[in-house]
């Protein structure tokens, strides 16, 4: 039972660790795909574990009180914390993590989490900037979880359980049954609302650095901010995983993971290049109508699914 | 407060030589300078991160906040009301940080030599780690510079927060003699 | 319309220093109501500048407003005289919104004050000043500066000129062309 346990929790220091670099060397590749664009040569591939290395390295001579501590440290556990119940690899032991029934939600919960542990944080700052910045951001996330939720439940309802290992299950066995193509409704929704969940362009107003000096992570520095920038990179590589599994078949390889993620980053990475940022309101609003509506019809497209 | 960032706090005084070199070459490529543009010389700052001239391929990105920045590139001429935010920007900032300072202005005045609201030296006020001199020197230069930083730090020989720490009374002596409506805290950080 | 200008507001002086730019002499206390006519009935709306000359010999300050028309195109060049100790002069903010900044500047800079100028002693560019206004000619900048801020060793000066022909054309005798 223990060594059981210490197996379980082996695997999943193993995932942490391959999809913390995976999610650090993503950022590169895409930070070099981009510069390749606009005519330059980019940042070195290994420049993120760089930057967290320095971060690590630098002293620390203020204090905001132990809340300011908490910020990060709630970061980083709702990132690890929503990769622990995600199955990685479909089918294998060792990256199948600590999924169960009913850890849709959990997951979920998970994501939330995170940005509300660095709105404490952040608030104890005491910067204007952070709060300002935490206002936008969570206004944003609650704005974007609506369609993001109305899809999950459809989704729910069409394969009848909350298990993300059952959900993916279900769709192997050949590339039509992916959720993709039986319910486009409410992938389009989650997609919809995968855009506002990256924090890239263009929702990222909370943390555009000119809009506000970076928002929320203003007053965090050294190790603080390295913890900060290593949830960056691991959370995004997770949200990736989480889409796979629910809307895009999962993955029975390592090498599949990576292709599938790729891909679906490099939607949000193509639509954010091409597009200017939005002010707050306009984001907000524009959640609350298009995708929320979409979500609304994914919901009674699978009611309708179910009964045909 | 002052007494805790004194040198003793080096890895290389612990002893660990192999793990400050190891941080002094993750410091030197990753330099984040502090989105400041404190005179002239933010106009060539600019133009450094865009396509033709890219410094991000050194590694260097520019930070809106003092807090998250280690480099400080005092560009060109410091007037009183200017080095009063630039010493508040720069008390602000955790070490290890540098200072470059670009233009011939912070060496001996420069143009303004005889200006009644320019500083002539500025070294008497903040530490600088590297002078680029040029009036202003082009965004080659400032990449030369950059490069020259980055050997410098790799060396270890790049301290100036921790002279800027010893030698605390006297920067403030310099600093008051020249601001005269000091009306912050002695210490910013 | 020089001539009603000369009969009516005792205007002197009038120069045309190049065409359409004339500029024109007037006393203090008929300045106000000068350029007000001008603004209103003879389309000079614009207000270009407002500056001082430091006459230390003459003990005066020449305070210059230059007016832009926009119909004619012409440009016309004030100039009023008062004294250089504390002398005060009327204010035009009521004219035009943006004289403030100039009149901020000038009391910084020289000392004249323009009563009712909105924000007039507060610091506009330099904070902390204890000294005479330093745009004044008795000011002596250059040794203010290296009382104040120092001066580092090692400083030399080249005139260009003569820089340039040793440096770059010494083959050439003393002719630069």
């Amino acid at each position: 039972m223990i060594a059981e346990w210490i197996g379980k929790i082996g695997n999943f220091t193993l995932t942490l660790l391959i999809v913390t670099a995976y999610g650090l060397f993503m950022t590169a590749f895409i930070e070099r795909i981009i510069a390749k664009v606009q005519g330059r040569i980019g940042i070195p591939y290994w420049q993120p574990v760089l930057n967290i290395l320095k971060n690590f390295f630098k002293r620390t001579a203020i204090s905001h009180g132990y809340m300011f501590y908490l910020g990060p440290v709630f970061r980083i556990a709702g990132g690890i914390g929503t990769l622990a119940f995600i199955p990685v690899i479909y089918g294998s032991e060792t990256f199948s993590n600590f999924s169960m029934a009913g850890d849709l939600f959990l997951v979920i919960y998970f994501m939330f989490f995170g940005q509300l542990g660095m709105a404490l944080g952040a608030g104890e700052s005491g910067h204007p900037y952070s709060a300002i910045g935490i206002a936008r951001g969570l206004s944003q996330m609650t704005a974007y979880e609506v369609p993001f939720a109305l899809a999950v439940i459809s989704i729910v309802i069409q394969y009848d359980t909350l298990s993300i290992t059952e959900i993916v299950a279900a769709q192997q066995g050949g590339w039509e049954n992916w959720t993709v193509f039986t319910n486009w409704v409410a992938t389009l929704a989650a997609m919809l609302a995968f855009l506002g969940m990256t924090g890239y362009s263009p929702f990222d107003i909370f943390l555009a650095p000119q809009e506000i000096p970076i928002g929320p992570p203003t007053e965090f520095h050294s190790a603080y901010l390295s913890f900060m920038s290593l949830n960056r990179a691991l959370f995004g590589a997770t949200k990736l995983v989480l889409f796979m599994n629910l809307f895009f078949g999962g993955a029975t390889g390592l090498i599949e993971l990576m292709i599938k993620t790729w891909l679906i980053y490099m939607v949000a990475i193509v639509i954010g290049v091409a597009f200017p940022r939005f002010r707050v309101d306009q984001a907000i609003r524009f959640f609350f109508k298009i995708p929320t509506l979409i979500g609304i019809m994914s919901i009674v497209y699978a009611q309708m699914m179910l009964t045909s | 407060m002052i007494k805790s960032l004194s040198t003793e706090d080096t890895l290389e005084n612990a002893g660990l030589t192999a793990v400050e070199d190891f941080a002094n070459w993750a410091r030197a490529n990753s330099l984040w300078i502090l989105a400041f543009g404190t005179g002239c010389g933010a106009i060539e700052l600019r133009p450094l991160m865009t396509a033709r001239f890219d410094a991000n391929r050194f590694g260097v990105a520019g930070r809106p906040t003092p807090r998250q920045s280690s480099v400080f590139v005092i560009g060109g001429y410091a007037s009183v009301k200017t080095l009063k935010r630039i010493i508040r920007s720069y008390e602000q900032m955790q070490g290890p940080k540098f200072v470059i300072a670009l233009g011939i202005c912070p060496v001996n005045g420069g143009m303004y030599f005889d200006s009644y609201n320019t500083i002539n030296q500025f070294d008497l006020y903040i530490p600088v780690d590297l002078y680029i001199t040029g009036c202003m020197p082009r965004p080659e230069v400032l990449v030369a510079g950059i490069v020259e930083l980055q050997k410098k730090i790799k060396q270890g020989r790049c301290d100036g927060a921790n002279r800027y720490i010893e030698n605390f009374d006297w920067y403030k002596a310099n600093q008051k003699k020249v601001i005269k409506n000091w009306d912050m805290p002695d210490y910013n950080w | 319309m020089l001539e009603r200008l000369q009969r009516e507001f005792g205007v002197t002086d009038i120069n045309e220093l190049k065409p359409g730019l004339t500029s024109l002499k007037v006393a203090s206390d008929k300045t106000e109501t000068l350029i007000r006519e001008l603004r209103d009935r003879e389309g000079y709306t614009h207000l270009n500048f407002m500056t001082v000359i430091d006459y230390i010999e003459d003990g005066i300050f020449t305070i210059v407003y230059m007016l832009h028309n926009y119909d004619n195109k012409d440009t016309l060049s004030i100039h009023v005289d008062i004294g250089r100790d504390g002398e005060d002069m009327v204010s035009i903010h009521h004219l035009w919104a943006q004289a403030w900044t100039y009149q901020r500047e000038l009391r910084e800079a020289y000392g004249i004050r323009f009563p009712g100028s909105p924000r007039l002693d507060e610091d506009f560019v330099l904070e902390g000043w204890d000294q005479i206004p330093p745009m004044r000619r008795e000011f002596d900048t250059k040794k203010f500066s290296e009382e104040r801020f120092g001066h580092r060793e090692g400083r030399s000066s080249e005139e260009p000129r003569e820089h340039m022909k040793v440096k770059l054309y010494p083959n050439r005798g003393g002719d630069e062309q």
